[in-house]
């Protein structure tokens, strides 16, 4: 290494459209999975709990899914949808957030008191009408975890992309290197976390507006398990 | 050209089938760094866990630390740790430890603070120190959240040594990059597909591992079969 600085901060100056732009392809190539996914693993998720057969099988493919190293899913998906492409990309993104959405779905509506769901039955609630207004709500504070860390790793995971040439900023990270310039590299590696702690925080704070009894529930248990030790 | 065209060109050729760029030669390669990378993580960061699960302390710090880890991009670090430190085996090992670490320290912290207290009261009642209950109670009992962590770790370690080819380390990802600048197809797939069968070998496994970890009698209770909490 020369004495070249970590950061430059004239080209941060110089570049800060450059950079936005690369933020926002990067949160579209990012989240756009994981709503994707959400919107398969609800019903995904629902289908496991009735029929509780399906979800072993369900389980170790979403298992082996996981396991599937990112670099060599799109390698292997160019040839079908294109080197570059942000359709490469989002595929394998989509397929690691359903990997963890699935679970914490089944998880969640697994966790669904007997009780609660006999009372809203005998308060005169038909399957549909107590899955949307009882069984949903009560789960979604599973859901919202799942969410967080889906969008979370997703963020990261779409750096790598850049590999194959469509990672947003994970071309930094290409840039720099090739240039022996950490300054890129250093702002892609900040840019990257601030986009998923605040991604984090916004689910955080959704959960909050949207569904203020489970954060209350999620406090609730935590501190239960702080009086068991 | 179909996919059985390309495996073939790719395991045909005569640099794949002998010297440093034989299949053999980079799959151990590949193995070996991993394995030493998850030898530093778990040296670091198990013992580390085993304390913050049995004391209770500092399991904030574990949740916001497994936070930050997930968001950092690995691809970021592996070309500033080699640009900052220039390239050697050390300098990709580091950035390949820190990512496997947090895993194993959420597990074992979770591990051991999972054990039932009333378990627990009763070793300590029955006169074991707390050394002994932490390494003949809670760590028996911790043992498959830690190896289901571990195996996360593995499988996020295979991944990462493949991104880490890159900046010029050795295993399967040479072929991944190397065919990517060659537009050589056949070597691309053929690396790619190899990393995803040695990371679902490893899945696959940990699972009977994971199983036996614990006795006949304790294995009925536990039938969760996503640990993906302690990601």
């Amino acid at each position: 290494m020369t004495d070249e600085p970590l950061v430059r901060w004239g080209w941060i100056g110089s570049h800060l459209a450059y950079l936005r732009d690369l933020t926002l392809d990067h949160a579209v190539i990012a989240l756009v999975p994981v709503l994707i996914a959400l919107v398969i693993a609800v019903p995904l998720g629902l289908l496991c709990t009735r029929f509780p057969r399906l979800y072993q099988p369900v389980a170790l493919v979403f298992n082996v899914v996981y396991a599937l190293p990112g670099v060599a899913v799109f390698v292997v998906l160019i040839p079908y949808t294109g080197l570059a492409t942000r359709t490469t990309v989002m595929i394998p993104l989509t397929c690691y957030a359903l990997a963890v959405l699935v679970p914490a779905t089944v998880d969640g509506l697994r966790a669904v008191p007997e009780a609660l769901r006999q009372s809203a039955t005998a308060m005169g609630y038909g399957p549909w009408r107590r899955l949307a207004a009882v069984e949903l709500p009560a789960a979604v504070s599973y859901v919202v975890a799942g969410l967080r860390v889906a969008a979370v790793s997703s963020i990261s995971l779409a750096a790598v992309g850049a590999l194959i040439g469509r990672g947003g900023l994970g071309y930094l990270f290409i840039d720099g290197f090739q240039r022996t310039f950490p300054t890129p590299i250093v702002a892609g590696i900040v840019l990257v976390a601030a986009l998923a702690l605040v991604t984090d925080l916004a689910l955080v704070l959704a959960l909050r507006l949207l569904a203020p009894w489970a954060a209350h529930e999620r406090r609730a248990t935590r501190r239960q398990r702080g009086a068991t030790q | 050209m179909n996919w059985l065209d390309w495996i073939s060109a790719f395991v045909n050729d005569p640099a794949h089938r002998s010297g440093p760029d034989s299949i053999v030669h980079r799959v151990g390669e590949h193995l070996a760094f991993t394995g030493e990378a998850l030898l530093w993580a778990s040296l670091l960061a198990i013992p580390a866990g085993l304390l913050i699960g049995y004391t209770g302390r500092g399991a904030f710090a574990v949740t916001a630390l497994a936070g930050t880890a997930r968001a950092l991009p690995t691809l970021g670090l592996v070309t500033l740790a080699v640009l900052l430190a220039k390239i050697s085996d050390l300098t990709v090992l580091i950035p390949l430890v820190a990512l496997a670490a947090p895993s194993l320290l959420v597990a074992a912290a979770e591990g051991v603070r999972g054990t039932d207290p009333q378990v627990r009261d009763a070793a300590l009642g029955t006169g074991l120190t707390h050394r002994q209950v932490l390494f003949r109670v809670c760590l028996p009992a911790a043992l498959p959240t830690l190896l289901a962590g571990l195996r996360t770790a593995t499988v996020q370690v295979i991944a990462t040594a493949t991104v880490a080819a890159y900046v010029g380390l050795g295993g399967l990802g040479r072929y991944v990059i190397d065919g990517l600048a060659t537009k050589n197809y056949p070597t691309t797939v053929g690396g790619a597909l190899l990393v995803v069968l040695l990371a679902v070998g490893a899945q696959l496994l940990f699972a009977p591992l994971i199983r036996y970890s614990l006795p006949p009698g304790a294995r009925a209770q536990r039938r969760s079969l996503t640990p993906k909490e302690s990601l």
